[in-house]
């Protein structure tokens, strides 16, 4: 069942792109209904291949019925039933929020077709089983991206999607050489395969070379500290909607998803190269945080904090134990969470005040009670206070760093925190407590979708915690992990899930 | 070996333009030389010395084959790099339309 499943996570928003182009612009409303219908079609699929995961274990589809180590394969294990899920029920919020949102803007199908190629994109880049391919999705989500930022075609947005897209291609560039050095070493693009070329040649030279492009490349990608300079300037400019899938699966997808695919499951991770991600992980979290304390733009001040949060991830990551993995994956879901909700809160006070300056704004509670009620959960969710999903994921990684006998990173964490939670209460104070401004009195709560998505986010950001209880940890969480822990052996698992 | 060579001095000219040069048509042709340095270094990698095309016919033995699989991927990132060029060239055009010149020292409405 779950063969046939698979290669759907492709082809429905890829063909829903299409005819969006072909009859959005004929048909009015056409395209709202068709985006919603797919991306509610491709979140539905996912939880239920999460089910069906538990009893078919890792299934690999063969494109075209050629045999992998030849041919083209997708690979669904459990890390990609964690990242399928993630992505597609954020990219169902955010589209069923556009319907609303994007009603300011002319052309609306446009947004949906490349929204859609985005999400196929994404979606190719997590179950794609050959490094090639993944290269191409990755292009593929990163080329509608830069459109998507400069779609309002204002002076900022056109100069940030400029930005973004000179440096995107730079990293793409050193990605396609690091594939092309591997490709040479091991004659193979199967993922699989390379790997077990890999440990059959031992450790050569120039993986450390390769693993320095990757890490140049996919770091872009993440906005991990020394490569973040693009991600305030675009996350801000694009629309409200794109902000949040940006930040909310983008980053993590194009960044943390394929550097832990590669560097764990293929290339096999060395301490230097944990230390490497340790290092830029802590950097991230720390000077994220800090450029985040002086900024008064709310979109903007957000940007930074998904350096600060990505951050986090990666540390926990780097860190390479059990529980630093758990912690690092955990935290990657909340932030999908929780970042995209407060980017739509974002879009919802630009929506029905016009302004993104927190100056201007103030005492928001009284007239848009929805908005306010839910960027107060996501903002405490982001800067871990405890009921909410981000303590629970914080409190893991601070644990892992602290087990693992890293007490330097532990303490930069927990400043990190606390400097979040400043922040996030600067937010709070000048946008929504405090006295109503006189020229906001008529402001008005926003539609009916809009709140839809941000109650069920929120709700989301609530219950996160939840999964850590049995019943959800070991089909879940458990898999994702096991599937990082394993290592190399991705190369056999995969080869004996080949029928 | 110089051919490699070559192709890392081909590479880092591109790299050199898209981070020194000012003006943004500039900074694309500096892109569009990163992509043709690191696709000619592709081709390069599956190439052998006086080999033949990879084609298979009856009587012929399978020797001395240059190795066909990086010429079909390099075709793919030829189409790739052309769809970002045509995008960041139709982003610069709207840039010049809103800001009126390609410098990017004057194109400086983001802070930081």
């Amino acid at each position: 069942m779950l063969h046939n499943i698979l290669p759907l996570f492709i082809v429905i928003p890829l063909a829903s792109a299409f005819l969006n182009s072909l009859l959005g612009k004929r048909i009015r409303g056409f395209s709202d209904i068709l985006s919603g219908v797919a991306t509610f079609l491709l979140a539905g699929f996912s939880i239920w291949a999460a089910f069906l995961f538990r009893e078919s274990g890792v299934v690999v589809y063969k494109v075209g019925g050629w045999i992998p180590p030849i041919g083209i394969s997708m690979v669904m294990d459990g890390l990609t039933v964690f990242m399928l899920v993630t992505v597609n029920v954020i990219a169902f919020l955010i589209s069923i929020y556009s319907i609303d949102y994007m009603e300011r803007y002319t052309d609306k199908w446009n947004f949906y077709c490349l929204f859609l190629l985005m999400v196929s994109g994404l979606n190719g880049v997590i179950i794609s089983g050959d490094i090639f391919n993944l290269y191409v999705f990755l292009e593929i989500a990163a080329i509608s991206s830069y459109a998507l930022v400069a779609f309002g075609v204002e002076d900022e947005g056109l100069e940030a999607s400029f930005k973004y897209a000179v440096m995107g291609t730079v990293a793409s560039s050193f990605i396609l050489l690091g594939i092309v050095f591997l490709y040479s070493l091991t004659s193979t693009l199967n993922m699989a395969d390379m790997s077990r070329e890999l440990i059959g040649k031992g450790h050569p030279h120039i993986v450390l070379l390769v693993s320095a492009l990757f890490i140049m490349g996919f770091g872009l990608k993440a906005a991990l500290v020394p490569f973040h300079a693009w991600l305030p300037d675009a996350h801000p400019s694009a629309p409200a909607p794109i902000s949040a899938m940006l930040s909310g699966v983008l980053i993590k997808t194009l960044g943390i998803y394929a550097m832990v695919r590669i560097f764990f499951s293929v290339l096999g991770v060395t301490p230097q190269i944990l230390n490497v991600l340790m290092v830029l992980g802590a950097l991230s979290m720390v000077v994220g945080v800090c450029l985040a304390l002086g900024q008064w733009d709310m979109k903007r001040l957000l940007a930074y904090h998904s350096i600060s949060q990505i951050g986090y991830v990666v540390l926990g990551i780097g860190l390479a134990t059990p529980l630093g993995i758990i912690g690092g994956l955990f935290h990657l879901l909340n932030h999908s969470v929780f970042k995209s909700l407060l980017f739509l809160n974002s879009g919802a006070v630009e929506y029905a005040t016009g302004t993104r300056d927190l100056e201007k704004m103030g005492g928001l509670r009284e007239r848009m009670p929805v908005t306010a009620n839910t960027s107060l959960v996501a903002s405490m969710s982001i800067s871990g206070v405890p009921p909410f999903n981000g303590f629970w994921s914080k409190l893991i990684i601070i644990a892992a760093c602290i087990q693992a006998q890293h007490f330097v990173y532990a303490f930069w964490a927990v400043l990190a925190s606390i400097l979040t939670l400043s922040s996030f209460m600067k937010v709070q104070r000048y946008g929504f407590f405090g006295e109503l401004k006189e020229r906001l009195n008529q402001v008005k709560e926003v539609p009916f979708f809009m709140k839809f998505s941000m109650i069920t986010l929120a709700v989301f950001c609530l219950v996160g915690g939840f999964l850590l209880t049995y019943v959800f940890y070991s089909d879940f969480l458990k898999v994702a992990k096991d599937v990082v822990m394993s290592g190399q052996d991705y190369a056999s698992i995969v080869f004996g899930a080949i029928r | 070996m110089s051919v490699y060579f070559l192709c890392l001095v081909l590479f880092c000219v591109g790299l050199y333009c898209v981070l020194r040069k000012r003006n943004l048509i500039k900074i694309i042709i500096g892109i569009a030389i990163i992509e043709y340095a690191v696709n000619l270094f592709f081709v390069l990698v599956g190439y052998r010395m006086n080999g033949r095309a990879p084609i298979d016919s009856p009587g012929q033995s399978i020797v001395n084959m240059v190795d066909p699989l990086p010429q079909a991927l390099v075709l793919t990132a030829i189409v790739i790099g052309l769809a970002v060029t045509a995008l960041i060239a139709s982003i610069a055009m709207r840039v010049y339309e809103k800001y009126g010149t390609f410098d990017i020292t004057k194109i400086r409405k983001l802070k930081g």
